[in-house]
């Protein structure tokens, strides 16, 4: 794509789809992170095993159908045959044996690509992981970093080879959250709380998005992955700091009000425990410590944060 | 007095809907006002619209999915033509609240009135032929059947000019659904059409069931049933253990919308999830409720055309039964990515790859019909290799889907898309199509167009290819589903090739739609009558008598030995209705019962929606009047005298002898 005649040419060949592949970026075959690239793995290998059954079933439709056709009265015709164990045998085994090693695949990655397991990958030996507290909103995405007390609107930043640390609810309709490049997607809810653990090994802007539709400003329901260095990290959050506005339970409200096409926004300071007031609204004020499995109340936060009608 | 219904819910403001509605109107006016100028209002009422005729019934079924198929791909040329346009800051030409009721209608009506109709219609018109009955279990709800499915579909187009349609998607997910986010009545809409159609299609499954079970002729032992009719019971069974399921699930979330009850909202301890498996608990099931019947069609076409009897009858049932079985066990592959847990993820992940052995293996029944036979190709034929080769491909991307770990990546993105896609038109889509064009000269007494069929389906085959592998591609460079714009020069390469294979598929159906015209046009000339009632030396019985079949189908019930008795018969020079004696025939008679109800019905359902409530409670009445005035009717049987049915079988056996001495 360097060429900035390709996308003309391009758009003249719509008949060569493998031409084009050329020269597109095939997100989830290029990933950016040890998630995705087992997502990658994952979905190659099964490919892999699977066209070994696929195309000769093509190949011998074709060949059958064009063999056997009527008018090549030479092919052997055996007009009452409908019936040979070896065949049977054969066309049970063949697809039983394929999906004896597809679903031992499906187990063990189900396993060890759980979103909510958190990270052991090589690159972040001994780094601490990074919390990030994800609300999905009417139409945009808040995120809040509460160790360093922070919170934005739109943009994630993570520094690289950091396992990054999702704890995701929504205050509306269900969702999904997602970034194409690190890999997995995990649902957001409203009064739930799902867990995502995805790691960026590379610095970028990578685009997120919300996978699951969710009404009327769902296609601007996007926000910037920005992946950077630990000292870039720093630097971004001392610009959030810097920022004037802040997010307490008093603003929130007009924070979450449904807006498109949200641009994005930073928060100097963040109240503490916000997400869990946010989950706990739908819960008669209570919420789940995930780590210890305490049932924690939030009533103060509660009556000040009012319930969105 | 009106509800909620004012004058301002009429869509004057948007030019595409006044168009369509001008275009509805003008063609409606033409079609009613050529039905009296040739006076054919009684004809249509006496011997259609009040009929309990399975075969009439099954070809006004086909006609309305026709109907409905028109609809639905007029939606999904829009979607594409939009996402051509509405790149890089370009809005396109459809804002959000009218896109987002595009495609929730397109999958709404693709599904319940599209799909689920036409099936119905093949299950009406072949399954009594096909098992020797006279008819259905139940004639009188058969028809009331029918008419509950097209007052929905009549309700459901209702909302492109009074009011709106659903804006959550074709499965309509809360919280998205509940008062709070879709305070509108396009829900309302949603749930009352599919709820009344839902009506319709568990009539017909325990019908088609008691008919199947009761009804098959003496000597049919469940081996020796047609492969169309094992599918078709199957499906009946899997309407009638999941349809009530969806019916609970929409009445749930009536409650929630109607009364501010909380099954499924975010406060008061409603529960998403516990929608997502009652809805996935009705809906895995449907995708076999409707791929089943279409193995059928494609089973009956290969043995036919390749002059073989079917390879592996014992296992093609035990495969057919084994997928009916699976598909209770794999709902939660809708939602890997919820957070259940890789216990529960593993579990369905497995389940739903093991229903591809079953499927695999009827793959390789249908290559191995065709393995030393001698392939006899027509445009029928050419759907079978179409979907051979294109179901596979979908098979296989399913399964791709179903291992959790890849779900991940590509769950609700348009690989998604291109996969159901893939399996729906490929294999439900292409199948239908070949089995209409198959017993077309059953029902009418007249082949269908060769060369129209064939560019039919040439146009769709390439299109959908055109139309949808870039749609994979594009669910690979991350673009999920229902997106109204974008501004990703990638995704837009993807989304004008799909726009040009849509643009294929409309010149497609375009064809099909010269198909039948030049069909019905060219009906009388020589070479497209069926004389002989068996066009394409087929081998059940539904071949057995004249096309098209007397309304009591069978002068004498047939004697069945085993698979395939006609074949058999044919063999030997002899036929089972020889040497019989006739006996006046028991049939029932037609009655406007079910017409009514379902006109009622559809009042009930307008007046729900917009909140009437004095009307819904006399259409209601109406409801009961009607099944009670009809209960105590006792004149809805007749017989038809020996003379009339020796007549039909001296014609039949006449026009057999003349084309034999041919």
């Amino acid at each position: 794509m360097n060429n900035r005649l390709m996308p003309k040419l391009r758009r003249l060949l719509p008949l060569a789809p493998a031409l084009l592949l050329s020269g597109c970026t095939l997100d989830l075959l290029d990933p950016r992170g040890p998630v995705g690239i087992q997502n990658r793995n994952v979905i190659l290998i099964e490919l892999g095993v699977m066209l070994c059954i696929v195309i000769p079933v093509i190949a011998m439709t074709l060949y059958f159908a064009w063999k056997y056709r009527e008018s090549n009265t030479s092919a052997e015709y055996l007009p009452n045959w409908d019936h040979s164990t070896k065949i049977e045998f054969f066309v049970w085994g063949v697809p039983a044996v394929v999906i004896v090693i597809l679903g031992a695949i499906a187990i063990w990655t189900s396993y060890t690509l759980d979103p909510y397991r958190p990270l052991h990958s090589a690159e972040a030996a001994g780094r601490k992981p990074l919390n990030v507290e994800v609300v999905a909103l009417d139409w945009k995405w808040l995120f809040i970093y509460p160790d360093q007390g922070i919170a934005t609107v739109n943009q994630l930043a993570v520094p690289v080879n950091t396992p990054i640390n999702f704890r995701i609810t929504s205050d509306s309709v269900m969702t999904s959250f997602f970034i194409p490049r690190l890999g997995s997607q995990v649902y957001a809810m409203a009064g739930m709380q799902t867990q995502l653990h995805l790691l960026a090994s590379a610095p970028g802007d990578y685009l997120g998005e919300a996978a699951h539709y969710t009404g009327r400003g769902f296609s601007d329901m996007k926000f910037r992955t920005l992946a950077m260095t630990d000292d870039d990290f720093n630097q971004w959050v001392d610009k959030v700091k810097g920022a004037s506005d802040s997010l307490d339970s008093a603003d929130y409200p007009q924070v979450a009000a449904p807006q498109e096409a949200a641009p994005v926004k930073y928060f100097a300071h963040v109240q503490p425990n916000l997400f869990d007031s946010i989950v706990a609204k739908y819960n008669n004020g209570t919420v789940i410590d995930k780590s210890t499995g305490q049932v924690m109340h939030m009533q103060s936060a509660m009556s000040d944060m009012q319930m969105k009608e | 007095m009106l509800g909620k219904l004012t004058l301002s819910a009429i869509p004057l403001d948007v030019p595409i809907l006044v168009g369509t509605f001008t275009g509805v109107v003008i063609a409606a006016l033409a079609v009613l006002g050529a039905i009296t100028y040739f006076g054919k209002w009684g004809y249509l009422w006496r011997e259609w619209l009040t009929s309990v005729d399975h075969k009439r019934l099954g070809i006004m079924y086909i006609v309305l999915a026709l109907v409905m198929l028109f609809r639905g791909f007029a939606d999904a040329i829009m979607m594409r033509s939009q996402l051509a346009l509405a790149y890089n800051g370009n809005p396109g030409y459809l804002p959000p609240h009218h896109y987002d009721q595009i495609f929730s209608a397109h999958g709404t009506i693709m599904i319940f009135f599209m799909a689920m109709a036409f099936m119905t219609g093949l299950l009406n018109v072949i399954v009594p032929l096909q098992i020797g009955a006279r008819d259905v279990a139940f004639p009188f709800l058969n028809s009331l059947s029918f008419w509950m499915t097209t007052i929905s579909a009549v309700l459901i187009n209702v909302s492109l000019f009074i009011g709106e349609f659903a804006q959550c998607g074709w499965l309509v997910y809360p919280p998205l659904s509940e008062q709070q986010f879709s305070p509108g009545v396009g829900v309302d809409y949603y749930i009352w059409a599919v709820q009344l159609a839902g009506v319709g299609t568990l009539l017909t499954g325990v019908n088609f069931f008691v008919t199947i079970v009761k009804m098959r002729a003496p000597g049919m032992g469940w081996m020796k049933l047609p492969v169309f009719t094992w599918t078709a019971f199957v499906t009946v069974v899997l309407i009638m253990a999941v349809f009530p399921v969806l019916t609970v699930t929409l009445a749930e979330l009536a409650l929630d919308r109607y009364l501010g009850m909380h099954f499924f909202t975010n406060d008061g301890g409603g529960s998403v999830q516990l929608y997502l498996s009652l809805i996935w608990t009705w809906g895995h099931p449907e995708v076999y409720i409707l791929v089943l019947p279409a193995f059928g069609v494609f089973s009956e076409i290969t043995q036919t055309f390749s002059r073989k009897p079917l390879f592996g009858y014992r296992v093609m049932v035990y495969a057919t039964l084994a997928i009916g079985v699976l598909s209770f066990i794999v709902w939660a592959h809708h939602f890997f990515t919820m957070g259940a847990g890789p216990n529960v993820n593993a579990f369905f992940g497995v389940a739903t790859m093991i229903i591809a052995v079953p499927t695999g293996v009827k793959i390789f029944n249908w290559l191995f019909t065709m393995y030393k036979g001698r392939i006899q190709f027509n445009g029928i034929m050419y759907w079978v290799i179409g979907f051979m080769v294109t179901f596979s491909i979908g098979g296989m991307t399913g399964v791709m889907m179903a291992m959790p770990a890849a779900d991940f990546v590509l769950h609700n993105s348009l690989f998604l898309i291109a996969h159901f896609h893939n399996v729906i038109i490929g294999g439900v889509y292409f199948g239908y199509v070949a089995g209409l064009n198959f017993w077309w000269p059953k029902v009418l007494g007249f082949k269908m167009n060769e060369s129209w069929g064939k560019r039919a389906f040439w146009c769709w085959f390439v299109g959908f290819y055109l139309a949808f592998v870039p749609l994979y591609i594009a669910g690979f460079e991350g673009m999920t589903r229902r997106m109204n714009h974008y501004d990703n020069a990638d995704w837009h390469v993807q989304m004008l090739i799909a726009a040009a294979g849509a643009a294929v598929i409309a010149v497609g159906v375009v064809c099909q739609l010269m198909q039948i015209y030049v069909s019905i046009r060219d009906r009388n000339l020589a070479e497209n009558r069926d004389f002989t009632g068996d066009p394409w030396n087929a081998r059940t019985l539904e071949w057995s008598m004249a096309s098209p079949p007397p309304a009591y189908n069978f002068a004498v019930l047939p004697d069945v030995h085993g698979i395939d008795t006609f074949h058999t018969e044919k063999q030997m020079g002899r036929r089972s209705y020889e040497g019989k004696v006739l006996a006046p025939i028991h049939m029932p008679k037609n009655t406007a019962a079910g017409f009514f109800v379902g006109a009622f019905s559809f009042v009930l359902g307008f007046a729900a929606i917009w909140w009437i409530w004095w009307l819904a409670a006399l259409a209601l009445v109406g409801v009961f009047a009607t099944v009670i005035l009809r209960s105590f009717n006792n004149d809805v049987d007749y017989y038809v005298p020996v003379s009339e049915i020796e007549r039909d079988q001296e014609n039949y056996v006449r026009s057999l002898t003349a084309q034999a001495a041919e």
